[in-house]
């Protein structure tokens, strides 16, 4: 790593950092944000969000707002969905990709209005996916608005997220259904509440204000303790989207990988009418198949597969962990890789190798976890 | 923090304790809270000789793997089989039911080598 002299690099602290430094959390660097990675342990954090309730602190997420008459078309132009087949107070989980296919982020699309929408960009993407979006939306008639630091973000997830925060909230939770997202008040703050998350489990995403989500979180972490919750930090965030097999921008997802690689072509909407970038690349990726294909692994032996540890089919190198884990809730290791496409069956026998082993590992369907209905 | 007064650490946080010829090994109670949840232990076969601040192990937690090193040369004589199904206790017990391995200790002038549980208690203070 090389660093500019007299240019250290830039770190922000979320409204909520003094917040978390008087609950304790071990703190890290993440994507150039001084993150909570956990309060107590991962291992209590993660439990607590399958079987109760857990609050996060997202606000290092990117929040882009594209308005104006044709933000539907110009958007559409811009990411690999259809923008403009979205209902108003709905969502869709989309990616936006570079001319040769290559995934540059992948996103949350919200319509908030005709002619207007919140597309919500990872922390470490968040300038890339700005900067690509008004060079698109250029000579449109819609405009980029990057509220990224203007907007605090905290995610209330888990089973008891409801009765959490139906007391609090004007929003009629009944009616909001999954990937839908509604304007109200929170405590009485104007808020943004979505029903969406990285969890695997039912949830609400609330953004507001940066400078009101101190209140917002004082007064939803009172109500998870009330339920029996905790705060969550980073840490059981990866461990929980893992087990819910949700890719990670940086694991699953780079600039090197198509959806189609990571097995969410069905993002991809080669039908509709506009044109956007990487239709070209995409849609040759789509006709002759992804040259490698993203699966899940059930680690038979003993070791834990990580981010880069190489995958044998026999003798020959078949592909790479992106993500592993040991998994809280099954108790076994888990890991999402890359393979070679027929290597890939759901059933199929491989070797991870770990340090100096080749321990064998099952691929598996993903998600490793589905909450019951 | 204090840590056990009878016991000797590396600057790599593991800990000793002698017991006649014999050295029984783990890691102090400092590093399994900085690696979280512990998940997993690879421990040596008996009859290894280790070296000393050589690896002889890796403890892997379920964001971090960190390597283990041996605070003493010898053989190991024995590992801790419990750990295999319950990694945890060398959060819970880190000096006690956590143990990881005992070493047949081959030269014990290394003991001179370890810092005693003061300084070991400065070296974490000081980060």
């Amino acid at each position: 790593m090389t660093e500019l002299a007299g240019q250290p690099p830039i770190v922000h602290e979320t409204p909520l950092a003094a917040r978390h430094a008087s609950l304790g959390a071990r703190m890290i660097d993440f994507a150039g944000w001084e993150m909570p990675v956990q309060y107590t342990s991962i291992v209590t954090e993660h439990r607590a969000v399958r079987e109760r309730v857990g609050l996060f602190d997202l606000s290092h997420m990117g929040e882009l707002f594209v308005e104006g008459p044709a933000a539907a078309e110009a958007l559409g132009g811009a990411i690999v969905s259809d923008p403009s087949a979205l209902a108003v107070g709905r969502a869709q989980y989309s990616m936006i990709c570079a001319a040769d296919g290559g995934i540059i982020d992948d996103l949350i699309v919200y319509r908030l209005a005709d002619d207007r929408f919140m597309v919500v960009a990872n922390a470490a993407n968040a300038t890339a996916v700005s900067d690509a979006l008004a060079e698109r939306l250029r000579g449109s008639r819609a405009v980029l608005d990057d509220r990224s630091l203007a907007m605090g973000l905290v995610a209330i997830q888990g089973p008891r997220s409801v009765e959490v925060l139906r007391p609090h909230t004007d929003v009629d939770l009944d009616q909001l259904k999954y990937y839908a997202i509604a304007e109200g008040t929170v405590g009485g703050i104007s808020a943004l509440v979505a029903r969406t998350g990285y969890t695997g489990e039912d949830g609400f995403e609330v953004f507001a204000d940066s400078g009101r989500i101190g209140e917002l979180w004082d007064l939803l972490l009172d109500a998870v303790r009330g339920a029996d919750g905790v705060p969550v930090g980073l840490g059981a965030r990866d461990t929980l989207r893992l087990e819910a097999g949700m890719p990670l921008y940086g694991n699953e997802l780079d600039l090197t990988a198509t959806p189609y690689d990571a097995g969410l072509g069905r993002v991809v909407k080669l039908d509709k009418t506009m044109d956007f970038v990487g239709r070209t690349a995409l849609e040759r990726v789509a006709a002759d198949g992804p040259k490698r294909r993203l699966v899940g692994l059930i680690i038979e032996g003993r070791g834990i597969a990580r981010h880069g540890h190489p995958v044998h089919a026999g003798e020959r190198r078949t592909g790479v962990v992106t993500s592993g884990t040991h998994s809280p809730t099954l108790g076994v290791p888990i890991a999402m890789a890359y393979v070679t496409p027929t290597d890939g069956e759901p059933g199929t026998m491989l070797d991870v190798e770990i340090r100096d082993a080749r321990v064998p590992a099952r691929v598996v369907p993903l998600p490793f976890y589905r909450r019951s209905a | 923090m204090s840590v056990p007064n009878d016991l000797r650490y590396t600057r790599d946080h593991e800990w000793l304790r002698l017991d006649g010829e014999e050295a029984t090994v783990g890691i102090t109670a400092y590093a399994a809270d900085q690696l979280g949840d512990i998940v997993f232990v690879e421990l040596p076969d008996a009859g290894r000789e280790l070296d000393q601040a050589r690896p002889f192990g890796v403890v892997e937690s379920v964001k971090a793997v960190s390597d283990l090193f041996a605070p003493i040369s010898g053989e190991v004589v024995a590992i801790n089989a419990a750990l295999a199904a319950g990694p945890e206790l060398v959060n819970s017990d880190p000096y006690g039911d956590g143990w990881m391995i005992k070493v047949k200790v081959a030269d014990a002038s290394q003991l001179d080598d370890l810092l005693d549980g003061e300084a070991y208690d400065a070296l974490v203070a000081a980060g």
